[in-house]
């Protein structure tokens, strides 16, 4: 019975993994490269600040808040998606700059 | 050390590739969640126009977004209720459509909650918000016209706000020199116009905020006056550069809309060239953009004649003519209209019954 149990949970946890992936998204040029994502729950992106000024990555959407506050030159953050809904993401700085997020 | 993946050298671009950036948009962008409709638009101008959204009676919308000021007021900072001065200059609702977060500080997320932001506001229009649905049902001519827009829902404060916002995304800046030039016209624009075209995109750096055919990133920066207000900083409160930041307004028709920034603390385009240029106050939260710029007389005065070709030709707008308040007793609407209760009324109905006869 333990065993079973542990098989399970094994097997739970490497299809979590399995599905689980990391988008790159880069910010040149005042743009997100993408405009629209869709991932599986757990996934990340990587928000890559390839642009010469600072940036910001914030999400009002209720129940899904955060905000990473400045996002320097050069500066690389990975923000995971811990429940399914649909999240809007912005720069607070550049407004234009922003993305909708779809976490199945 | 490995090859970086990407860096910040660009090679300079010709001015034919800057104008290219400027080119003029096909269409007006209107949200799904609130979709253009002719209704919608002549509706909205009704109330943009209309004093009775305010507590007073006596403030629209346009009092302070007057067409004839480019849709501000002409003053340093605003007026509201009873007169109070406001802490901002108005800003201007032209080409609004295209912008992202509303107000200076972008604590609006749309042009539908900016509507209804400075209507309940006390220092502006003062309106209790709950009590408006009811005033403009007591108006016959409104009930028809929320009717005929928002078929079985009628006047609703949602319906207010899209009725406005709508209105205000067909505000759009008219065809300028400028626009002619970049559409192929050398002879639109005079030779110092074009000069102040190459520094506007390279040695002055405006194009870096100032950018796109509207010239705004509808972005939020410290450009260093040296007033007290924090701007966004009252909003987004965990970054330093959004300290004293203030969203970049448009520089369509910017001759008109004399005195300039956020607390209209500058009179003249000169003024503002000059602050650019070397009178900014240097502090932790400036923009990474602002730099002394060093600019010489000819080179201001190439900047300014450029923006000077910013001014379009505005179509003429027209004061609507509002409904009219009720005239007649409640006790005698059925007596007089078949379109009592809220229900559409055909024109000759409404005359008769604003005449006190009966409605055939």
């Amino acid at each position: 019975m333990r065993l079973s149990m542990l098989a399970t949970a094994f097997v739970f946890a490497f299809a979590t993994n399995a599905i689980a992936a990391e988008v790159a998204v880069t910010q040149k040029g005042r743009k997100f490269s993408e405009k629209k994502i869709e991932l599986s729950v757990g996934s990340s992106i990587k928000f890559i600040n390839d642009d010469d000024v600072t940036h910001n990555i914030h999400s009002t959407t209720k129940g899904y808040a955060f905000d990473v506050g400045a996002q320097k030159p050069g500066q690389t953050i990975v923000h995971t998606f811990g429940k399914a809904g649909k999240v809007k993401i912005r720069c607070a700085i550049h407004p234009k700059m922003k993305i909708k997020v779809t976490v199945k | 050390m490995g090859t970086p993946l990407w860096t910040t050298e660009a090679a300079a671009k010709t001015r034919g590739e800057w104008k290219t950036e400027y080119v003029r948009p096909g269409e007006v962008p209107f949200p799904e969640e609130n979709p253009y409709t002719t209704e919608k638009v002549n509706l909205g101008h009704k109330l943009f126009f209309d004093p009775r959204l305010s507590g007073s009676d006596y403030i629209s919308c346009a009092t302070c977004h007057n067409p004839s000021f480019s849709w501000g007021d002409g003053l340093p900072t605003g007026f509201g209720h009873k007169m109070t001065k406001l802490g901002r200059r108005t800003p201007t609702v032209l080409n609004s459509a295209w912008g992202e977060l509303m107000m200076w500080d972008g604590r609006f997320e749309s042009l539908e909650e900016q509507a209804l932001g400075p209507m309940g506001a006390e220092a502006e229009m003062n309106q209790e918000l709950g009590g408006i649905v009811e005033e403009l049902r007591a108006i016959p001519g409104y009930r028809t016209l929320f009717n005929v827009t928002f078929p079985g829902e009628g006047i609703s404060i949602a319906n207010i706000a899209k009725a406005i916002a709508t209105y205000e995304r067909t505000i759009v800046s008219g065809i300028a020199p400028f626009d002619r030039w970049v559409a192929g016209d050398e002879t639109s624009i005079s030779t110092a116009a074009k000069r102040g075209f190459d520094i506007f995109n390279n040695k002055a750096n405006c194009v870096s905020c100032h950018s796109s055919w509207n010239f705004t990133d509808s972005g939020f920066h410290d450009i260093g006056l040296p007033d007290d207000d924090i701007g966004r900083g009252g909003v987004v409160k965990n970054m330093v550069k959004m300290q004293h930041a203030f969203k970049t307004p448009t520089l369509r028709n910017v001759v008109q809309r004399a005195p300039y920034m956020h607390d209209g603390s500058l009179g003249t385009l000169k003024e503002v060239i000059d602050h650019y240029s070397e009178g900014f106050t240097k502090r932790e939260s400036l923009s990474d953009e602002m730099k002394p710029l060093n600019l010489n007389d000819d080179e201001k005065a190439d900047l300014l004649a450029f923006l000077l070709t910013l001014e379009g030709a505005d179509p003429v707008v027209a004061a609507p003519v509002l409904p009219a308040n009720d005239q007649v007793p409640g006790a005698w609407l059925q007596r007089l209209s078949p379109a009592a209760g809220g229900q559409a009324e055909t024109a000759e109905c409404r005359t008769a019954r604003l005449h006190l006869r009966r409605c055939k």
